[in-house]
């Protein structure tokens, strides 16, 4: 039997669940087939962000923080607590919760907006057609007047390090670690590793990061990623620079990992756990039947263009599956953009102001260019910083560390990048991605209301020292 | 009531414009001092505005056709349109405000306010057409008015695909007359050049001398070159008035002030505003008002008085690197002065050779008026002057 969908989406995470759900919106009669089974065997809706990726990690980010503060920070505000106790499952059974709620809500949202929801793997065939294999095996195929590859991402898996799920880990597997290890190695000090390290080093571990990268958070600000080092460092993450990982092995019930460091010299650590994550992979395994005609590039990606068209008309592929960052909102926004497009309208995502935020605490935040890529572009620009330590609100919140950075072109004073490393960096930044979009200048937000006392200030005035005009910080002298 | 609108008075010198853009259409409101029209002559744009508010009945002139000085152009009708619309059109007209000032972030508005600059001539590149800041910033006056940028547009689309691409475009009326006049001068003039160098060193070495404390005291004007090239020419013009003179006819006309021209390169062609009676003018005056001029002609801002008269011009081909030159005489002047870019060249001072940094001088001139002895001694008068600049102030 052959049913016909003018939209069949392949994935329903942050990208997929999204297209589906706007295609709907605008009338189109959308089918979206998902993969993923918890452990009852059912198939739930959410893709790797809902289920073992973005919401979780949230989850115990926070629970984490607020053991942590519980424990240590409360004095200050002449609180004493004792006997402040992490009761792991308990934390681990709130964080399921959450991911049960929110998967169950998109399949509300389907069933709302009146999506086909189906369980099963997907396989785009020629022609348009796409091959769906029940859980229950039962295979099917469906005629699609379009079909939206999403099938996301998986874990980078180094043979230096395989995963075994038991003492060494990747990123799914660090949500489930039962007991607070007592030495945690992460490979890996990017995004991922330093949320996840952050979680269990507030829980107690002592916890050390191996990042083969010279650089600390290389794409990131230098500014930013240099003050993001030194607030992390003083948490008690102990962050290996240059550090590439030659091999591991069990030993005793412990891993030992050998690790090279920039001068040559080889080194030897013992951890009780060990996660990995070193990046993720575009997921096309079994998704492109050979003659499918989709071409993948070199790095294994789906290649598209501008608008998410694949090669092959009416076949278009989203999120993790294709170019540039690998963040849940690029792919949802990229969903929407292709659902207009298949029903007709003119629509094309702004690739140049997409934020990205690092969930530790203090957050990290950025949106727009770095002022190395302004630099090496040769465009003249101004930068204005302010420091959390001069806010009011920052003070009374005992929140300080950190610092907002503005940078805008010297001739137009167009904001080019904002990049934030403090309490609420994502809210934070979103303002300035928002301002960016209607391309303020530096003056526009300083021509803006701020509520007082609030950490929007900071922005404020950071906008404002851009050009010499900070009202609470002493302005630097303009070059 | 209906009232005419008509092209304003235009200066002697101007005999006719060309109606160049309609901002307003038949129906539209319009406001009292609102812009409804650009009428171009050939010196400058003429910005029309409305009389007194109402609606644009009429259009008695269409782009490209030729208007004359007071000619009715349009005709508006005071107040409201018919009694039931009344309220509608206010309406819309503030609506229409609104939606306009929407439009323009509030940087651009503030920057766009400071510079007089019109917003409704900024180009929005913003998200759904705002005006940004940068919009502004990058704000240049147009620089062909819309008779041309449709010839052009055409030309564009009617360019071969081919290897031998030509391109046809009309000149636009600034040009027409610039061309006019080159020509003329060229045909009716005798004119000839006699050139001399001059030893800056003495002038930069004034320079850096006082330039903190000029800049202090002038309220932040910068001393320049031009201030005492100017002065400079001042005095020679007083030594040698025949230089100064003009030809009416048959008559030669000496004029008992120098009005000194300064030549301003802008995108639409070379302008000449003139500094009246430059003997009276401090050297911070002279530069003040160059700095000024400047501005206003990369802004199309000049008006037809500031760039008529002048007894003597003084143009520097210096700033974009000419060596030499043959300037061309700005009638019905009978000189102009040459300056040039300022070379280190090896020059012979009293037997030794040393390293100076030398400007070539040229004063091209009328020898239906001037003699070569005239104008060879205007001119090293001039060098003179600019070498030992306690000259000048002396007046020896």
């Amino acid at each position: 039997m052959s049913d016909k969908y003018d939209v069949v989406v392949i994935g329903s995470g942050p990208a997929g669940y999204v297209a589906a759900i706007r295609a709907a919106q605008l009338g189109l009669k959308t089918a979206c087939i998902e993969k993923w089974q918890n452990d009852e065997g059912k198939g739930v809706n959410g893709g790797t962000c809902l289920n073992v990726g973005c919401i979780p990690s949230k989850a115990l980010l926070d629970s984490s923080y607020k053991y942590h503060e519980a424990k240590e920070d409360l004095g200050i505000h002449g609180i004493s607590t004792k006997g402040v106790a992490m009761d792991i499952p308990a934390m681990l059974a709130r964080k399921n919760k959450i991911i049960n709620q929110l998967t169950g809500g998109i399949a509300g949202l389907f069933k709302a907006n009146g999506v086909t929801a189906l369980y099963g793997t997907g396989k785009l065939l020629a022609g348009k057609k796409v091959e769906l294999t029940a859980n229950d095996g039962t295979v099917s195929v469906i005629e699609a007047g379009n079909v939206i590859l999403a099938s996301g991402s998986l874990p980078i898996d180094i043979p230096v390090a395989k995963v075994d799920g038991d003492l060494i880990v990747d990123s799914t597997g660090a949500l489930e670690i039962g007991e607070v290890p007592k030495r945690l190695g992460v490979i890996g000090a990017g995004v991922i590793g330093l949320e996840l390290g952050s979680v269990w080093n507030r829980l107690g571990s002592e916890v050390v990061l191996l990042e083969a990268m010279e650089d600390f958070l290389a794409i990131m600000d230098k500014a930013v990623a240099k003050e993001s080092k030194k607030i992390f460092t003083k948490q008690g993450l102990d962050i290996r620079l240059g550090a590439r990982v030659t091999g591991t092995e069990i030993v005793k019930g412990a891993v030992e990992v050998t690790f090279m460091t920039a001068d040559g010299s080889e080194h030897k650590e013992t951890f009780d756990k060990l996660i990995v994550c070193v990046g993720r992979r575009a997921f096309t395994d079994g998704l492109l039947a050979d003659d499918s005609g989709v071409q993948l590039d070199e790095r294994g990606t789906v290649f598209v263009n501008d608008q998410c068209a694949t090669n092959v008309a009416g076949v278009y592929a989203i999120g993790d599956l294709v170019r540039g960052p690998m963040l849940a909102h690029k792919g949802s926004e990229e969903g929407v953009m292709v659902a207009e497009i298949i029903a007709g309208h003119k629509a094309q995502m702004n690739y140049d102001i997409v934020p990205n935020v690092i969930y530790t605490h203090p957050e990290v935040a950025s949106v727009g260019q770095t002022e190395e890529q302004i630099k090496a572009a040769g465009e003249p620009y101004n930068v204005g910083v302010f420091p959390f330590a001069a806010s009011g609100r920052a003070m009374a919140a005992n929140d300080t560390d950190g610092m907002v950075k503005i940078i805008a072109h010297a001739d137009t004073d167009r904001i080019l990048g904002c990049h934030i490393v403090g309490p609420s960096a994502a809210d934070l930044v979103q303002q300035v991605a928002i301002a960016m979009e209607f391309g303020s200048s530096a003056e526009d937000l300083g021509m803006t209301v701020f509520g007082h006392p609030t950490l929007s200030e900071t922005v404020h005035e950071a906008a404002l020292a851009v050009n010499g005009a900070a009202i609470h910080i002493a302005n630097r002298k303009r070059r | 009531m209906a009232i005419e609108i008509k092209a304003p008075t235009y200066p002697e010198s101007v005999q006719e414009g060309t109606l160049a853009t309609w901002h307003k259409n038949v129906g539209d409101q319009v406001s009292r001092d609102e812009l409804i029209v650009d009428i171009e002559t050939d010196k400058v744009v003429l910005e029309v505005v409305a009389p007194a508010s109402g609606t644009l009945t009429e259009i008695l002139k269409q782009q490209d056709d030729i208007v004359v000085s007071n000619e009715v152009i349009a005709r508006i009708e005071e107040g409201a349109a018919a009694a039931p619309t009344a309220s509608a059109p206010a309406a819309k007209e503030e609506a229409d405000i609104q939606v306009a000032e929407a439009l323009v972030n509030p940087a651009a508005k503030k920057l766009a306010d400071e510079r007089g600059i019109d917003l409704s001539q900024v180009a929005g590149t913003g998200k759904g057409g705002r005006i940004t800041k940068e919009d502004v910033v990058n704000f240049t006056p147009a620089a062909a008015p819309a008779p041309t940028a449709a010839p052009a547009v055409a030309a564009e689309e009617a360019m071969p695909a081919g290897e031998r691409v030509e391109r046809r475009v009309a000149m636009t009326r600034m040009r027409t007359r610039i061309a006019e006049r080159l020509l003329d001068v060229t045909q009716t003039t005798a004119s000839l050049t006699t050139f001399n160098e001059v030893d800056m060193s003495a002038l930069m070495g004034l320079r850096k001398q006082y330039q903190d404390e000029f800049t202090k005291t002038h309220n932040g004007t910068r001393l320049g070159f031009m201030g005492f090239f100017v002065k400079a020419a001042v005095e020679a013009l007083k030594r040698f008035p025949l230089v100064n003179a003009s030809i009416d006819g048959t008559d030669i006309v000496y004029h008992g002030f120098q009005d000194i021209g300064v030549a301003v390169s802008t995108d639409r062609g070379l302008v000449v505003p003139v500094l009246r009676n430059a003997e009276n003018m401090s050297i911070a005056t002279v530069e003040n008002s160059i700095g000024d001029y400047a501005g206003k002609a990369r802004d199309g801002k000049l008006s037809i008085e500031e760039m008529t008269g002048g007894t003597f011009t003084i143009t520097n081909g210096g700033v974009y690197g000419s060596l030499l030159s043959t300037p061309i005489i700005n009638p019905p002047q009978t000189a102009i002065l040459g300056m040039h870019s300022i070379q280190q060249r090896p020059v012979a001072v009293n037997g030794q050779v040393e390293i100076r940094p030398m400007m070539y001088l040229a004063l091209s001139y009328d020898h239906r008026l001037i003699d070569g002895k005239e104008a060879v001694q205007f001119l090293v008068a001039i060098k003179q002057l600019i070498e030992d600049p306690a000259k000048i102030l002396l007046e020896i």
